[in-house]
C-alpha cells in the first residue's frame, strides 16, 4: 500500500511509504533517501531533487520545472523534480530512479 | 529602443567578429580603446562614477529614499547589516533614484529574491548582471547575462567541466594541491591568510579547469580582480580604463594562444582533454566561438570570475566566522563530520557576491510598488541570507544549522551557480585538511575588507596557526 521504491545509481533500493497528497520529495527526505539535495527547500528553483520516474503516470512537468530540468546532465524522458510530484493513490508500487549526482 | 552607447557597442561587437578573421584579438582590444578615446573626443564620454571613500552614516539618520545599497563602502566599513535590515523591515522593494550608478530597485527579502530569480521572463539578465555598467567599449557577452535560448546553449556547452562526474575525477588532485599549500604555511607566527591560502588555492583551481599554463596562474587572478574591481561596474578600486583594456588584451592574447594550441593538438590526433576550452571546442554551438571575440572573452571571463572571488572569500570567511563564534570551532573539532553542513553555512554567512541585477521586461507589481519596464532590479542575496523571516538567528554562524543548504548565495532559477558543487568540494577539502593539521587557527587583528558593492571579500586576514601536537 502506498509503496514507493527509490533506486540509487548503484542499485541500492530504498522502500518508503508515502501519505497521499505529499510531495515525492518530502517522502524521500522523511526516509532519508540519499541523493536528494533539495537546495531550494521546494521552490522549484534549483533542480536538486531530480528523479527519473519509471512511467509517465505522474503527468507532465510544469513550465518552471521543465526549465530547471533542461540543464541536468542525467536528464531522461521521464525526469521530474520530486517536489513537484504530488503522490496519489494510483501511484502505489512506484519505482523512482535517482540520478548519480544532483547539481 | 537603444541608447547611442548600445548602438555603438553592437557595432563594435559586429566589427570585432568580422575582424576576428584578420587581426589578432589582442590588437582588436587595443584598437577598441583607441576608438573609444576618439569617440569621447567627438561625442563626449559617458560619465564614470567618482568613487571616494567617506564614513558611511548610521542608517537610522537617513530618510528611506536616501538609503543607497550601491555604496561600495557599506561592506568595507562593516555597516551593511543595519542597512539591509532597515530596508527588509520598512521598504522591502525600494527605489533609489540617485545612486552613482543610476536609479535601481532593491529587493531584500528572501522570498522576494526567489520570486525575481525564478521569473526570468519578467526579469531579464541582459545586458549585465551587476549593478553598474560594464566599462564602455568592452561589451563582453557571457551566458550569465543572456536569456534563453542562447543562455541554455552556451551554459550546456561548458557546464560539464564542473559536473559532479568530473569533480570526482578531480578530487584527489584538489586535495594534493591543498595539502601542498597547507604544509608550506608558517606556524606560530602571524601571516596574511588571503594570498597564502585563499588566493593561492583558487588560482590553482582555475589553472586546472582551464588547463592554463600553471606557472602563469597568477594572471588569471589578476584579470579577474581587475575586471570585477572596476569602479564603474562595482565601485571597486580600479578607475583607470587603460589598465583594464591592457589586462583584457593580455587575456585575449593568452586565451587565443591556448585555443589555437588545443585546436592544433586535436587536429594532430590528440584526444580532447576535459578542460573548459576543449569542451567549448567539442560542442557544436560553441566550437567557433573564437570567431566571436566578445563572446569568447566574455565566457572565459565569466568562468574565471565565477571561480575566483567567490571561493576565495568563502575560504577566508570561514576562518573569520569560526573565530567570531568560538563555540562553533569547538563543536567542529569534536564533530568533523559536520564539515559538509558547515560549508553551506559558510557560504550563506559570507555570501561572497552581494547581488545580481535584472531588468524588468514589463511593468511588475511587487509589495505595492510598480517596477516599470526597463527598470533595474537588484536582488541583494547578502540581505536575503540574513532575513529573519526565513532564517532563524540569521546573523549567527551555526555549523549544524538545519536546512543550511537552503541559502541564496548560489542564486536560484536558470542562472543558479554552475560551479556550486565544485565550490562546496574545494571548501570541504580545505577544512578536512585544516583540521588534520592545526589545533587552532586564530585571527589576529581586524580583517581588511574589499571596496565593492558586488564582491564581499577580504584583502587581509592576519592569522596565527597552532599545529596539532601528536
Amino acid at each position: 500500500m502506498d509503496k514507493v521504491t527509490f533506486i540509487e545509481r548503484n542499485d541500492t533500493e530504498h522502500i518508503a511509504q508515502f501519505r497521499t497528497g505529499m510531495a515525492l520529495m518530502q517522502t524521500a527526505v522523511e526516509y532519508r533517501v540519499p541523493a536528494i539535495d533539495a537546495d531550494c527547500g521546494g521552490s522549484c528553483a534549483c533542480g536538486t531533487c531530480h528523479v527519473i520516474v519509471s512511467e509517465e503516470r505522474f503527468g507532465e512537468a510544469g513550465k518552471n520545472e521543465r526549465q530547471m530540468l533542461e540543464m541536468k546532465p542525467e536528464r531522461g524522458e521521464t525526469s521530474r523534480l520530486a517536489r513537484q510530484v504530488e503522490t496519489t493513490e494510483a501511484m502505489d508500487d512506484l519505482v523512482v530512479r535517482l540520478p548519480e549526482y544532483q547539481m | 529602443m537603444s541608447t547611442q552607447s548600445e548602438v555603438i557597442s553592437g557595432f563594435q561587437t559586429r566589427a570585432a567578429n568580422v575582424a576576428a578573421n584578420l587581426v589578432p584579438m589582442h590588437w582588436q582590444i587595443r584598437a577598441l580603446r583607441l576608438l573609444l578615446k576618439g569617440k569621447k573626443l567627438t561625442l563626449g564620454a559617458r560619465s564614470v562614477p567618482d568613487v571616494v571613500e567617506a564614513p558611511v552614516p548610521d542608517v537610522n539618520t537617513l530618510a528611506l529614499d536616501e538609503i543607497d545599497l550601491s555604496n561600495p563602502f557599506l561592506y568595507r566599513q562593516d555597516k551593511w547589516r543595519s542597512y539591509y535590515k532597515r530596508l527588509r523591515d520598512e521598504a522591502p522593494v525600494h527605489y533609489q533614484q540617485n545612486s552613482l550608478f543610476g536609479p535601481f530597485w532593491s529587493v531584500t527579502r528572501f522570498d522576494d529574491i526567489i520570486y525575481v530569480d525564478k521569473n526570468h521572463e519578467l526579469f531579464s539578465s541582459e545586458p549585465v548582471i551587476i549593478l553598474g555598467d560594464t566599462p564602455e567599449g568592452l561589451p563582453m557577452e557571457m551566458f550569465i547575462a543572456m536569456d534563453p535560448p542562447k543562455h541554455d546553449e552556451q551554459r550546456r556547452a561548458v557546464q560539464s567541466v564542473v559536473s559532479p562526474q568530473n569533480l570526482k575525477e578531480m578530487e584527489d588532485l584538489i586535495r594534493s594541491r591543498t595539502e601542498e599549500v597547507l604544509d608550506d604555511l608558517p606556524l606560530n607566527e602571524p601571516f596574511n591568510w588571503v594570498p597564502r591560502v585563499s588566493i593561492e588555492l583558487t588560482g590553482r583551481m582555475l589553472a586546472t579547469l582551464l588547463d592554463f599554463p600553471y606557472e602563469n596562474r597568477h594572471k588569471l587572478v589578476y584579470w579577474s580582480d581587475r575586471i570585477t574591481g572596476t569602479a564603474e561596474s562595482t565601485g571597486g578600486e580600479y578607475n583607470n580604463p587603460d589598465e583594464l583594456f591592457e589586462a583584457v588584451a593580455d587575456m585575449a592574447r593568452d586565451f587565443t594562444q591556448l585555443w589555437r594550441d588545443k585546436q592544433a593538438r586535436h587536429a594532430a590526433g590528440e584526444p580532447r582533454s576535459f578542460d573548459v576550452i576543449s569542451l567549448l571546442q567539442g560542442s557544436e554551438d560553441t566550437q567557433d566561438m573564437i570567431r566571436r571575440p566578445m563572446e569568447f572573452l566574455g565566457n572565459l571571463t565569466l568562468l574565471i570570475v565565477g571561480g575566483n572571488d567567490t571561493t576565495r572569500n568563502s575560504m577566508s570567511g570561514g576562518v573569520l566566522a569560526l573565530n567570531e563564534f568560538p563555540d562553533e570551532f569547538a563543536k567542529l573539532k569534536a564533530n568533523p563530520e559536520l564539515i559538509p553542513n558547515m560549508v553551506s553555512e559558510i557560504i550563506r554567512w559570507q555570501t561572497p557576491l552581494a547581488h545580481m541585477r535584472r531588468v524588468a521586461t514589463q511593468d511588475v507589481e511587487m509589495r505595492g510598488k510598480t517596477i516599470r519596464k526597463g527598470d533595474r532590479v537588484v536582488m541583494w542575496y547578502a540581505s536575503g541570507n540574513r532575513d529573519e523571516r526565513k532564517i532563524d538567528r540569521p546573523d549567527e554562524f551555526i555549523i549544524d544549522r538545519k536546512g543550511a543548504r537552503n541559502h541564496l548565495s548560489f542564486g536560484f532559477g536558470i542562472h543558479r551557480c554552475m560551479g556550486n558543487r565544485l565550490a562546496e568540494m574545494q571548501l570541504r577539502i580545505l577544512w578536512e585538511e585544516l583540521l588534520k593539521r592545526f589545533e587552532n587557527i586564530e585571527v589576529v587583528g581586524e580583517p581588511e575588507r574589499v571596496q565593492s558593492n558586488f564582491v564581499r571579500g577580504y584583502s587581509e586576514l592576519m592569522v596565527k596557526l597552532t599545529p596539532k601536537q601528536d
